[in-house]
């Protein structure tokens, strides 16, 4: 075609539908991409700084505020590094609890995007508002699931955002049996709503796109995956959070204050619910297989617009395990195990809603944190969606720059990016296309 | 977190940890010391997606948050929140999540927005991680707090210092 010779640049200051702010900028020339630059992603660098001379107790309130979206994700990892650290194990109902509020987690996280974030794209709207007006009931069922996520988090968490009562070695309270069994009667609810959502999910239309990425999640002996497990990759990665580090690099990016994630020798990486799901489909709750069987999805997904079916069957999951979960409950007698502080060093992984959260402490003698080292989801996963961008700009070069533009917004939005820990926001102006 | 039926709320949104994100927040808290009688106060430091089950059974509902729109840090403005346009007049960023903008046009489509909305905007000056919120936007939460109880008719209980 004859535009194919111009150069395009597409530049887009705020990205729409992701949490928080964000920037791309992609640059074509000669029919070829030549650079992708997505910058939507602030290091929790303040966070790090924060926690060092703090007490290793102060870890889980610290660091719950890095994300308002996933203040649990931050928090389990937290505990689960310290808990490595000073050799203390968390097991019985308190690990059950620790897997049912990371379900209210999965269920909030999951249902506002799925619903209000990424449905539009597939039905033709350009935001969740315009879709409510034709899709009420859809949106409706998505923020009642979510709210229900929302009260796990509660209940079991102290408060909705920068919950309070989880603790290193557990929690400050336990909930009682009769205080569940109400929230068990809504998640059954939920339950089957969750069915319904992935069956209109399943409906969407997708585009075409295959890409074999390297993905990388926890993998449980018998679990699908939340606070435990090895770290282990599509291409025979299976190494231990202890030995994270020895694998994974972040390189830092020019020109912006980005960190990007690879695994070392090796490249980019995916994490988040489709890397989960493939490394782990045989262990979801037979129902939730069952439902992702009947959306048409194997036990292997490989294009990333249908992340939207995914992570609706792991909102499935959560519901039907947080169930499995309330059912087999009785309270403790102990809110949480002794933890006696050490000099050490801990670390450890926990699947937050948008993939691997990794976090390293090393301790003093007192227990006071010496240094910390934060590794979230959304910044292993920018140069998946730089790749992406390249992917899709690539094979579809001949469309208008606005069509593009969306597009590869829509890409973007495939993985799920949180940015909510952007420090500012960008105001840039949208450039024009340069000939 | 929902409150039931009451006939005024008020909701202080915002984010503690990030500057002047905390106005919303602070009117609340000094809103509910006051304890004005048939007035609950809830801060939410929340997505605004929660707001329209927070609202749910109020009749008459203020909205306190922080904003950005260019003008002097500090300033307040009072905004009808059921007018379809609002947002033209002042530009709306939100730092938690979905914006509290898009969560009242989401209440519309889905018809849950309450009988009366009232915004009360603090333009902020900054919104850093970790800071503290500024002179400037300290001095909009009183005069947000003073609207307040003035909208309300200066019932309930005098603070003595």
């Amino acid at each position: 075609m004859a535009n194919d010779l111009r150069g395009k640049t597409i530049r887009v200051a705020t990205l729409a539908r992701v949490e928080g702010e964000g920037a791309l900028y992609i640059k074509t020339k000669g029919g070829e991409v030549v650079d992708v630059r997505l910058n939507i992603f602030e290091p929790p660098r303040f966070f790090e700084a924060l926690l060092r001379g703090r007490d290793f107790r102060e870890a889980p309130d610290i660091t719950a505020r890095i994300c308002g979206i996933c203040p649990i994700a931050y928090q389990m990892s937290a505990v689960h590094a310290l808990e490595d650290a000073l050799g203390v194990r968390v097991g019985g109902a308190l690990r059950d609890l620790r897997r049912l509020i990371y379900c209210g987690e999965w269920m909030e996280s999951h249902a506002l995007h799925v619903v209000m974030l990424h449905a539009p794209d597939f039905l033709g709207y350009a935001d969740g508002i315009q879709m409510a007006t034709h899709y009420p009931e859809a949106v409706k069922r998505g923020l009642q699931i979510k709210k229900i996520g929302n009260e796990i988090m509660t209940l079991v968490g102290g408060r909705e955002i920068h919950p309070v009562n989880v603790k290193v070695g557990g929690f400050y309270r336990v909930p009682t049996r009769p205080e569940l069994d109400p929230l068990a009667v809504r998640l059954r609810w939920a339950r089957d709503e969750a069915l319904a959502q992935v069956r209109w999910c399943a409906g969407f239309r997708f585009p075409d796109f295959d890409e074999d990425y390297e993905i990388v999640s926890l993998r449980h002996a018998d679990e699908y995956p939340f606070n435990e497990g090895r770290v282990v990759s599509s291409k025979g990665l299976d190494i231990s959070a202890a030995e994270y580090d020895d694998h994974f690099v972040e390189e830092h990016v020019a020109r912006s204050n980005a960190l990007h994630s690879v695994l070392k020798g090796r490249g980019i990486y995916l994490v988040g619910a489709l890397a989960r799901y493939n490394l782990n489909f045989d262990r979801l709750s037979p129902l939730a297989q069952e439902a992702a069987r009947s959306a048409g999805l194997g036990t292997v997904v490989r294009n990333p617009f249908k992340s939207v079916i995914v992570r609706a069957v792991e909102i499935l999951y959560a519901c039907d395990e947080a169930l499995r979960l309330i059912e087999g409950y009785a309270a403790p007698e102990n809110p949480a195990v002794e933890v006696t502080p050490r000099a050490a060093e801990g670390s450890a992984c926990t699947e937050a809603p948008r993939g691997l959260l990794y976090h390293r402490y090393r301790l003093a003698d007192d227990g006071a944190i010496l240094d910390a080292k934060i590794v979230p989801p959304t910044s292993q996963n920018q140069k998946i969606m730089e790749s992406d961008l390249r992917s899709f700009v690539a094979g579809h070069l001949d469309w208008p720059n606005k069509d593009l533009q969306w597009s590869c917004e829509q890409v973007i939005r495939n993985h799920d990016p949180c940015i909510s820990c952007a420090t500012h926001h960008i105001r840039l102006d949208l450039s024009e296309v340069e000939s | 977190m929902a409150t039931g039926a009451v006939d005024i709320l008020v909701i202080g949104i915002g984010n503690e940890q990030r500057g002047d994100d905390a106005a919303g927040l602070l009117v609340a808290r000094r809103l509910r010391d006051r304890g004005l009688p048939g007035v609950a106060v809830v801060e939410a430091q929340c997505d605004a997606t929660l707001l329209i089950d927070l609202w749910a059974g109020a009749e008459k509902v203020y909205l306190v948050d922080a904003v950005v729109s260019g003008a002097p840090p500090g300033s307040l403005f009072r905004l009808d929140g059921l007018r379809q346009d609002s947002e033209e007049t002042h530009g709306y960023r939100s730092s938690h999540g979905l914006g509290v903008k898009a969560a009242i046009e989401l209440a519309r489509a889905l018809d849950r927005l309450p009988q009366h909305l009232v915004i009360y905007g603090i333009e902020g000056a900054g919104f850093a991680v970790g800071a503290a919120i500024s002179p400037e936007a300290q001095g909009g939460v009183a005069a947000a707090v003073a609207a307040i109880v003035a909208d309300l008719g200066g019932e309930g209980k005098r603070n003595h210092a």
